[in-house]
């Protein structure tokens, strides 16, 4: 099997995987990285959601082999040390996540959202996160969390 | 009173340097205190008595309590230990939780036959099945620490209280912490069994009723909480299983060797429904069943089309012949015979699928002798706590260890354990190797459990003087109580009443969703109410209000809800309030607020405002959050899901062509009012979502003047309706 070589948090791992593979299964399965989720597969509900290069993208839909030399991939995992990013702190203040599986997902993309966009309207706020989808119907409480994490105006990286 | 149970034969009891796990028989039964690290001893202890096992205390004052419920958003985490906490009396920042083991014995709480105890975690009965265990458990907790700071001072237990972890004896200004007194516990004779006056003071509460962050949001937002897909292990392979999308189907496999060539497979294992493989890796797995060549045989659901049958629906309605008959109050044919004015209406129910975003999964592994197995899943449990594995690998009970993980969501998918059956027949054939099992959302659509396809027609009739006097439901559809559900109505003052189910088969699978026959059965009937209020150019609410004269805590939510919505004030252009009722468990009332885009047929919900009265609220804010997502939940599902069936085949396969509620489409605001009240915590997970097809549909009316009556309200039939 090829061998791949990925820039993950600031870590380079080598990968042994057919091609075609998923970067979602690379992460979960052969990583162990499983804070991404999978739920549809076909890039409809943003379970998966990652950075590349610091934009939002649907790992189940990322074959390894198309990812190019120096790119870097970042995960929930890499994201903060201690869970403490403004973001995730904000999540907990608003007490967003129910069942929670879709909140890793959310979370990145609203960390995009807010490098993008520090001040975004709610508008804009639904806009951007209108590809993640929570089935616990935590959108309200996602919502607050970004208005909050905007507000407090801490650097978002 | 205090009242004395069962005496002691056995005072000695072991202790670690790591903490003793307190055991407490929550009917009063022999306490014993077992070392918490030997697991053989304390399934020992627990195989001799009948006891009940909560809590942990360390030296260094950590409290563990194990949490008897799943959690799948629901908060168990949090308000089964808080109530455990607040009658131990615990220093909450001290406090960890876990879950229990899978022992239903051991930790379950009230089941359905007298006598009989479960662990499900099923019908919103989380908080209200476990409100008895858990605030008794706490308080034998906190007795035998009083009991043994008594002992240790030599003083009376009366003349002690406690706080905050701590045991005082106010006499002489002396004070030690639960964990302090680790060293020095002892078991009382007799366990005390506690009547209601000697629980805490609700005005003493210190985390009943407040805002208790939930325990576990924080690994819930770093990526670290485990669910049964993230579980991986050494030497694990994984299954995957090919179902088809006609329920009952009987496969045939046309290139088993093909398919065994392909890299990394590992096994080709025939099921009667269903072709499974194991493989080294996911993907190989997945490339395998993508592969796979079958030829399906026919099923009873061949030659069913779900859009067509409501026409054969609507025959059974009008057949003389009676279904199983659930409501017979007064009489309901003298009543329709004897009326000023009837009506009647049928509503119609498409399928729809649970949708939850973990799709279903499992990890098992057998024992290499085929003698014990472990399980790793996210499961609502069941009646079997282990899972129906015991029985289908022939393994004692006591030799399957279930571990339970956080579910990515239940609502009603997650306690039918077929997905565990199936990983427990593949982990057999590769034992000792552990599978992991999963089901592609493609699976989970296609061979998905749904809400069942309903007809309702109801007849009611009025007096002259426009009095409700009668109401007749019929429900037709499969499932039994899955259709009948919600059917009766014990809040309104309407004196003959009559339901009953009138049956049919299509061999679609069929599954609890939450709310279950609520979700429709309320529909149909709080829409006909609006209907007569329109008809009789009445206030829906002051029509509801006369209905709810003998039930005030139902009119109390009727009344706040139109308080908080401002049911009365001015409507903004383009806009109406509908309102509705439902009870499941609690009582609640909600009221919403939408618009219609009249060239598409897409209905806006702006507002939504719910009043519950639940009994005692645990965690308001908790109740709050269960509050919105019930309310997405039902507005995704009256918006937009439809499951369809075309000659027994299932037409949906993921979020594409199944499409829930986006972030684009939610509304402003949820405003949840709570009503106070010291009765008995009811659930509240399933109570907001039936309110929202009849709220949506009833200002659809109100603003229109057309009713809706066929759920999902898709913008294609909104407009057919504005257009009809
Ligand atoms: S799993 Fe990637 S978008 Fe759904
Ligand atoms: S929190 Fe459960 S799916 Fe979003």
């Amino acid at each position: 099997m090829p061998l791949f070589t990925l820039n993950i948090n600031n870590k380079e791992h080598r990968i042994d995987v057919a091609k075609g593979t998923s970067l979602l299964w690379v992460l979960r399965e052969h990583l162990g990285l499983t804070g991404t989720k999978y739920s549809c597969g076909i890039a409809q509900c943003g379970a998966c959601t990652v950075h590349i290069d610091n934009a939002p993208m649907k790992a189940c839909v990322l074959p390894i082999d198309s990812f190019a030399d120096g790119q870097r991939i970042t995960t929930i995992e890499g994201l903060s040390e201690k869970g403490d990013h403004p973001v995730q702190k904000a999540w907990i203040e608003a007490q967003a996540p129910q069942c929670g599986y879709c909140q890793s997902g959310q979370i990145m993309q609203a960390v995009a959202l807010l490098e993008e966009n520090p001040n975004p309207t709610r508008e804009e706020i639904k806009e951007y996160m209108n590809g993640i989808l929570c089935r616990c119907g935590t959108y309200l409480r996602i919502v607050k969390a970004i208005e909050l994490a905007a507000e407090n105006k801490t650097p978002i990286t | 009173m205090k009242t004395a149970t069962k005496h002691s034969s056995r005072r000695e009891f072991l202790k670690t340097s790591s903490g003793v796990a307190l055991f407490i028989g929550v009917s009063g039964i022999l306490p014993q205190l077992v070392s918490c690290k030997k697991t053989d001893k304390v399934r020992a202890q627990l195989a001799k008595h009948e006891l009940t096992a909560w809590v942990r205390i360390t030296e260094e004052g950590e409290i563990t309590i194990y949490n008897p419920a799943a959690e799948m958003g629901q908060g168990s985490m949090t308000s089964l230990p808080v109530l455990f906490a607040e009658e131990m009396d615990a220093d909450w920042s001290k406090v960890k939780v876990e879950f229990s083991p899978q022992e239903v014995e051991i930790y379950g709480s009230e089941g359905w036959a007298p006598g009989s105890k479960l662990m499900f975690t099923v019908g919103s009965r989380t908080t209200k099945s476990n409100y008895p265990v858990m605030r008794k458990a706490g308080a034998q907790a906190r007795h035998v620490l009083m009991y043994s700071a008594a002992k240790h001072w030599n003083v009376p237990i009366s003349e002690l209280t406690t706080a905050n972890s701590n045991v005082i004896h106010e006499p002489t200004h002396r004070e030690l912490s639960y964990g302090a007194l680790v060293p020095f516990l002892k078991m009382p004779d007799i366990l005390p069994d506690f009547t209601e006056d000697q629980y805490k003071n609700p005005k003493d509460y210190k985390l009943v009723g407040k805002r208790i962050p939930r325990t576990e949001i924080p690994v819930k937002v770093n990526g670290t909480a485990q669910f049964a897909i993230d579980i991986r292990l050494p030497n694990m392979v994984y299954g995957v299983l090919e179902r088809g999308n006609l329920h009952g189907s009987q496969p045939t496999l046309n290139n088993q060797t093909e398919i065994l060539a392909l890299e990394g497979v590992l096994k080709v294992i025939p099921f009667d429904y269903a072709i499974g493989i194991t493989a080294t890796t996911l993907e190989a797995a997945l490339n395998a069943k993508k592969r796979l060549k079958i030829d399906w045989s026919e099923s009873q659901a061949t030659g069913y089309n779900s859009q067509e049958i409501y026409h054969d629906y609507e025959k059974i309605a009008d057949s003389k012949k009676n279904g199983k008959i659930i409501t017979e109050q007064g009489d309901v044919k003298k009543a329709m015979r004897t009326a000023a004015k009837t009506y009647r209406t049928d509503f119609k129910n498409d399928y729809v699928y649970h949708a939850q975003m973990e799709p279903l999964n499992a990890v098992i592994q057998v024992s290499a002798y085929f003698n014990s197995a472990e399980v790793w899943v996210g499961s609502q449990q069941g009646t079997d706590t282990k899972l129906g594995v015991p029985k289908l690998l022939n393994i004692a009970p006591e030799n399957v260890n279930v571990h339970l993980q956080y579910l990515g969501g239940g609502f009603g998918r997650r306690s039918m354990n077929d997905f565990v059956e199936e990983c427990a027949l593949l982990a057999k054939e590769m034992a000792p190797r552990p599978v992991k099992l999963i089901w592609t959302r493609e699976d989970d659509v296609t061979h998905g459990a749904f809400r069942p396809l309903t007809l309702q027609r109801l007849t009611a009739s009025t007096d002259k003087d426009g009095a409700i006097t009668g109401l007749s439901h019929f429900v037709i559809g499969d499932g039994g109580n899955l259709v009948a559900s919600g059917i009766k109505n014990h809040h309104y003052n309407i004196p003959n009443q009559w339901a009953e189910w009138r049956e049919t088969s299509h061999g679609v699978r069929l599954k609890h969703w939450r709310s279950v026959g609520h979700g429709t059965n309320k529909f149909a009937i709080e829409c006909l109410l609006d209907e007569i209020a329109m008809d009789q150019g009445a206030d829906p609410i002051e029509l509801r209000r006369k209905l709810m004269v003998k039930s005030p805590r139902a009119l109390a939510t009727l009344e706040k809800a139109t308080e908080i919505s401002d049911w009365n004030g001015p409507e903004k252009a383009g806009r109406a309030k509908g309102v509705a009722f439902a009870e499941h468990g609690s009582l609640g009332t909600g009221v919403c607020e939408i618009s219609v885009d009249q060239k598409t047929g897409k209905i806006k919900v702006h507002r939504f405002w719910v009043a519950l009265d639940a009994g005692v609220i645990v965690q308001p804010d908790n109740v709050k959050a269960q509050m919105e997502g019930g309310l997405i939940m039902g507005m995704s599902s009256v918006l937009k899901e439809q499951i369809t069936i075309v000659d027994g085949r299932v037409q949906q396969s993921n979020f594409d062509d199944y499409q829930l509620l986006r972030m684009e489409d939610i509304p402003e605001s949820i405003e949840t009012a709570l009503i106070p009240s010291t009765s008995i915590p009811e659930g509240v997970g399933e109570t907001a979502t039936p309110l929202v097809a009849c709220a949506i549909a009833n200002a659809f009316l109100r603003l229109t003047g057309k009713p809706l009556r066929h759920l999902p309200f898709t913008p294609e039939r909104v407009l057919a309706v504005l257009n009809g």
